[in-house]
């Protein structure tokens, strides 16, 4: 049984040098055979065995990392939350996903600083005025928050914007979603880990799944770095390198990895209380609680594993965050990395059975996963457990390829977010 | 990478160019006759490999051309360049 984290276990904790805090997990060896392995111990396959256990009662879980936990996209992004998307379908999974982060710091017992800042989406051509207009009234329509905003209004929710007419791409107008905002990322995998521990799944780390045991159609365990592992479910959720497991099980997958890059400036005082986003001229900023500028960059568009990017890309989000913020001419940049996204050609996930049995993926996430962590591994949980898919992520499925059913987000999620 | 070895231009920088995706995808001959499978094979699903991988280049700010291109994904070193129609390198 776990300790309660709260007010007193942190004053009895002090009172000790905080030398005494139990494990938040253990760190087991992987047992012979378990009722469902999750490959990939980051946010969303964490999510997917704790929600498992708490809610389908399947306890007999591993979830296989070939890091460490969260040391993938997990923690490598720019900690965005929203649900504005356009279509239904991606409003219901999103929106889902935002209503779990509204309850998830009480339900955990853990402080995942989900902060309810708002996030604004800035218009800088017609087209986008338009394109954003309509997507406020999508999102209306679906019980999402949303309102439009003129240039003025934008300037006055966050006045270190230059609104001035006569820079080379001029704000012409935003959205604003208020209940959007951002949480700790790295708390987000340790809370789920914790919870997921605690409920008995086991969390292997440095174990690389390096095949997939198939008996004709029917799976019959994994191939690790650690040993054999006999299981009838296998819930894949590895975001860059779901093609790679795929592979192994003699599957091809609609998608491409690439590098996505992001960057922290020094720490300042808050000057940013609220997330801005530019699809157009491809910035988007925020402000840690460090005090960090957290900035986001784009993708390349040449597949690669390497877990870094161009330069030219990061030069060129610069470049916009400087017109639209002079106030941070001088800043300086502490720390800039890359992450490998799975982008689907519509721009929307893939949570799905597949030709398979006992083989599911969660995957396609591409560039705007961690916003729904909660909510991917809540549906992905359902769709393991039940062996089909929950009204929420039926329209993500992988047949949509097949059938011509696409969810085409490119509109509104293109972007690095 | 940085610098890509264009077959018509030379070395040129990375920023020049646009990468284009797998090599060697041959569109559909019967495009008539195939099946919904066929179709979402040919236009969505990607090796995605990581290792050493078959693309198509062009360089797009430069003389526009296509090429094609052998690269190590895993760690972005070109192996070789060959124009389009060309034979790939055995490896």
């Amino acid at each position: 049984m776990k300790n309660k984290y709260s007010i007193f276990s942190l004053f009895k904790n002090a009172l000790s040098y905080h030398e005494n805090w139990q494990r938040a997990w253990k760190d087991p060896i992987p047992k012979k055979e378990y009722d469902a392995v999750i490959v990939g111990g980051g946010g969303h396959g964490l999510a997917t065995a704790y929600y498992l256990a708490k809610k389908h009662n399947i306890h007999n879980i591993a979830v296989v990392e070939k890091g460490w936990i969260g040391g993938g996209n997990t923690g490598r992004n720019t900690t965005i939350i929203r649900s504005n998307y356009l279509w239904d379908a991606s409003a219901g999974l999103y929106d889902h996903a935002l209503k779990i982060w509204e309850g998830l710091s009480q339900e955990l017992n853990y402080n995942v600083m989900f902060s309810q800042r708002g996030v604004m989406n800035l218009a800088h051509n017609l087209q986008d005025v338009r394109d954003l207009k309509r997507r406020t009234h999508a999102n209306r329509l679906n019980g999402i928050d949303a309102v439009y905003l003129n240039t003025e209004e934008v300037k006055k929710f966050c006045p270190i914007i230059n609104t001035s007419q006569d820079i080379r791409y001029p704000v012409l107008g935003g959205t604003l979603q208020k209940r959007a905002g951002t949480a700790r990322h790295d708390a987000v995998a340790w809370g789920y880990a914790r919870g997921a521990d605690e409920m008995g799944v086991d969390i292997i780390q440095n174990c690389e799944v390096k095949g997939i045991k198939r008996n004709g159609d029917t799976v019959e365990g994994i191939e690790t770095t650690r040993g054999f592992i006999k299981t009838k479910k296998i819930g894949v959720v590895a975001a860059g390198h779901s093609s790679v497991i795929a592979n192994m099980a003699g599957l091809k997958l609609p998608l491409e990895s690439k590098p996505l890059q992001a960057l922290v400036s020094e720490p300042v005082k808050p000057i940013i209380d609220t997330v801005v986003m530019s699809n157009a001229v491809h910035a988007y900023v925020s402000q840690s609680d460090k005090g960090e500028l957290v900035i986001g960059a784009g993708t390349d568009d040449y597949i690669s594993y390497s877990q870094k990017g161009s330069h030219q890309i990061v030069e060129g989000t610069l470049n916009a965050i400087l017109e639209l913020y002079p106030i941070f001419s001088r800043m300086r940049m502490l720390r800039q990395w890359g992450g490998i996204v799975d982008i689907c050609p519509d721009a929307s996930p893939i949570l799905s059975k597949t030709s398979i049995k006992g083989l599911y993926f969660n995957c396609g996430w591409g560039t705007g996963g961690f916003k729904a962590t909660p909510g991917s591994g809540d549906l992905f949980a359902h769709t393991i457990a039940n062996d089909e898919p929950h009204k929420l992520n039926a329209a993500f499925n992988l047949n949509r390829f097949v059938s011509g059913d696409l969810v085409d987000e490119h509109g509104a999620a293109a972007v690095a977010h | 990478m940085f610098l890509i070895n264009c077959p018509y231009c030379g070395e040129r920088d990375q920023q020049e160019f646009k990468a284009g995706g797998e090599a060697h995808i041959e569109r559909p001959k019967q495009p008539t006759e195939l099946s919904d499978d066929e179709w979402a094979e040919y236009l969505f699903m990607r090796k995605n490999i990581k290792g050493v991988q078959f693309e198509r280049w062009n360089h797009a700010h430069g003389c526009r051309k296509w090429f094609n291109m052998v690269r190590d994904t895993s760690n972005d070193q070109i192996k070789a360049i060959y124009k389009m129609g060309e034979k790939p390198p055995s490896q």
